[in-house]
């Protein structure tokens, strides 16, 4: 038997707390598991900084991966598989993709790759396409098999349908994501009804639509987006914490460029900082790394550093005001200003930051919009716009909220305030 | 602080107008793989390479006052249109200047199609590959708009030109 086909003689399961087991059958499948660049994975957070809020949120990208192939596996071999519009020969294709579609992110993910201007899906392609132990495997399938992976996880794969499994308002990657983190995080959003939505959806030619029939379980998971982005997302002790883990990697960045002599040298990080990245740097890093390194910057001579890994580790985070930049921007100008004068950086102590989610966005000809709308499939076949139908949907569809604040070293201000008459004012004017 | 918003209040500052959600995405993506230094994320969506954090950005910098958006309907399509307000302009006097080649940039770009920048975003979107390779991609991904031989060539014959405002 060619390896593409090739099935293990028992199958292997993962207990998993979403989805009870994971299911392997396909060597292929067996063997991606088991590279170097996909057991990494266990050592990348899911919610980055969120841990420090919701303790239980300590899972990793590993599990969310398995969670989205198994998603991914089910759809294929309980739904699509033996209808017209469904091409078996992708079934392999579609579960590689969806097991490796987040391989290339970073340690922190996106604070990471906002300090350093990196982008996780291009490290994706690299890994699939590079000298690496995944690669190896997937070219035992076939040599342009490795590219097709890339091609589908970067929505460039000529067979949309495939994409939409992994990528679009309706996928396998926000079906496993939102009950996972709900499951860790403890709380009591984020749970939909999966099984209702698996068993009603349906191949076309170029997405997956849904019966209409399971409308309703649709609302239900696009509600639990919604709730979820805002009670556990954008967090703002959470974002707190990522306002501090950035401003900690700007620093030793800044430190390096400037030639700051490091008690411990920071050599895992120096391609980062010289942005002469190889792969191999890439896959190295991880977040074990990161916290290492942050323990022992607590010793470092530079006071900035010392005390903003102090505050990451000991959760010691910024407080944080509300802030409406349209009437207030020559605040935080005047803020600067002050900052300064007390003789606290404002470049590291003092961020203004926003948070916004769209719930779900439509798209209607004769509209610029950009997002592949999830479609009903009527009783006479006909396909149907989601909002059109649902009263539910149409109430928040297109509707952005925004959330801005200011975070700050309240307790840094607060204890110094009867030394120094600026730290006081400072307060005064972060507080009206 | 705000330097972000305020670089892109000052791109439509430097245009006078842009016409057109895409055409703005378009831009400020072409513009970016010129090294000019605007934060906002891209992937690859239904147009080509485009921006979730982008759009956000834009519909804050109308809430805030600082951009007005025209709505215009064109009989067969809607098109937004962006200008700078008397608030954005004294927003604008807390900003960086910037970069010297930026406006040439900006005037290449405004000259051009909505249709033709996205060709233009969607070929760099692929520039790290082979020049066959990058056609071949163009076509899978904008096979429903039928690009033919000789916009390909201008394409990759604008590209080449806008080189000369590249920062790098």
């Amino acid at each position: 038997m060619d390896y593409k086909n090739e099935k293990l003689f028992e199958e292997k399961v993962f207990k998993d707390p979403v989805h009870r087991y994971i299911h392997v059958r396909d060597k292929v499948i067996w063997d991606v598991i088991g590279t170097r660049e996909f057991q990494r994975l266990r050592r990348i957070k899911q919610l980055g900084t969120t841990y420090l809020v919701f303790h239980g949120a300590e899972h990793t990208r590993f599990q969310h991966s398995l969670g989205v192939y198994e998603i991914v596996r089910r759809i294929i071999d309980d739904g699509f598989s033996g209808r017209a519009e469904w091409n078996d020969e992708e079934r392999l294709l579609t579960m590689c993709a969806a097991l490796l579609h987040d391989l290339g992110h970073g340690p922190f993910s996106h604070a990471f790759e906002k300090v350093f201007t990196l982008d996780h899906e291009l490290f994706t392609q690299a890994i699939l396409t590079g000298d690496t132990e995944v690669n190896a495997v997937l070219r035992r399938v076939s040599p342009d098999f490795p590219q097709k992976v890339a091609d589908v996880i970067g929505k460039t794969y000529p067979d949309k349908l495939v994409v939409s499994l992994i990528s679009s308002q309706i996928d396998a990657d926000r079906m496993d994501y939102l009950q996972r983190d709900a499951y860790y995080t403890g709380v009591s959003y984020g749970h939909f009804d999966m099984e209702r939505i698996l068993r009603v959806m349906r191949p076309e030619e170029e997405q997956v639509v849904i019966k209409f029939s399971g409308m309703h379980a649709v609302e239900d998971y696009i509600m639990s987006r919604y709730q979820m982005y805002w009670q556990v997302y954008f967090h703002p002790v959470s974002r707190s914490a990522e306002v501090i883990l950035m401003k900690i990697l700007h620093r030793a960045k800044d430190l390096h460029n400037t030639g700051y002599a490091f008690r411990y040298d920071p050599v895992p990080f120096k391609p980062f900082f010289n942005r002469v990245i190889e792969l191999e740097d890439y896959i190295s890093l991880d977040e074990n790394i990161l916290m290492t390194y942050f323990q022992w910057w607590r010793k470092e001579d530079d006071a900035i550093l010392s005390d903003l890994c102090n505050r990451f580790l000991d959760r010691q985070l910024f407080q944080y005001a509300e802030f409406e930049p349209a009437t207030e921007y020559r605040k935080i100008g005047e803020l600067e200003r002050l900052f300064k004068e007390a003789g606290i950086d404002p470049e590291y102590y003092l961020v203004a930051d926003s948070s916004s989610d769209l719930p779900y966005d439509f798209y209607r000809t004769g509209e610029e919009n950009e997002r592949v709308p999830i479609y009903l499939q009527m009783r006479n076949g006909e396909l149907r716009e989601l909002s059109r139908s649902s009263e539910i949907v149409e109430a928040i569809s297109g509707k952005r909220r925004t959330d801005h604040k200011i975070y700050f070293p309240e307790d840094l201000l607060e204890s110094g305030k009867d030394e120094n008459p600026l730290y006081g004012k400072i307060l005064e004017l972060l507080k009206n | 602080m705000l330097q972000e918003h305020a670089r892109i209040v000052q791109f439509v500052a430097m245009a006078q107008e842009v016409s057109g959600r895409k055409k703005l995405q378009k831009m400020i993506y072409i513009a970016k793989k010129m090294d000019f230094p605007f934060a906002e994320k891209y992937e690859l969506h239904m147009y080509g390479p485009y921006s979730e954090e982008l759009t956000l950005r834009v519909e804050e910098l109308c809430e805030m006052g600082f951009l007005s958006e025209q709505c215009t309907d064109k009989g067969s399509y809607v098109q937004y249109s962006y200008n700078v307000t008397e608030e954005g302009g004294r927003f604008l006097e807390t900003a960086d200047t910037p970069h010297a080649k930026l406006a040439d940039c900006i005037e290449r770009l405004n000259d051009k199609s909505s249709r033709f920048l996205e060709l233009v975003s969607t070929v760099l979107y692929f520039d790290h590959l082979p020049k066959d390779e990058q056609i071949e991609k163009v076509h899978i991904v904008k096979n429903k708009l039928n690009y033919t031989e000789a916009e390909m060539a201008d394409a990759f014959d604008f590209i080449a030109d806008l080189q000369v405002c590249s920062v790098s």
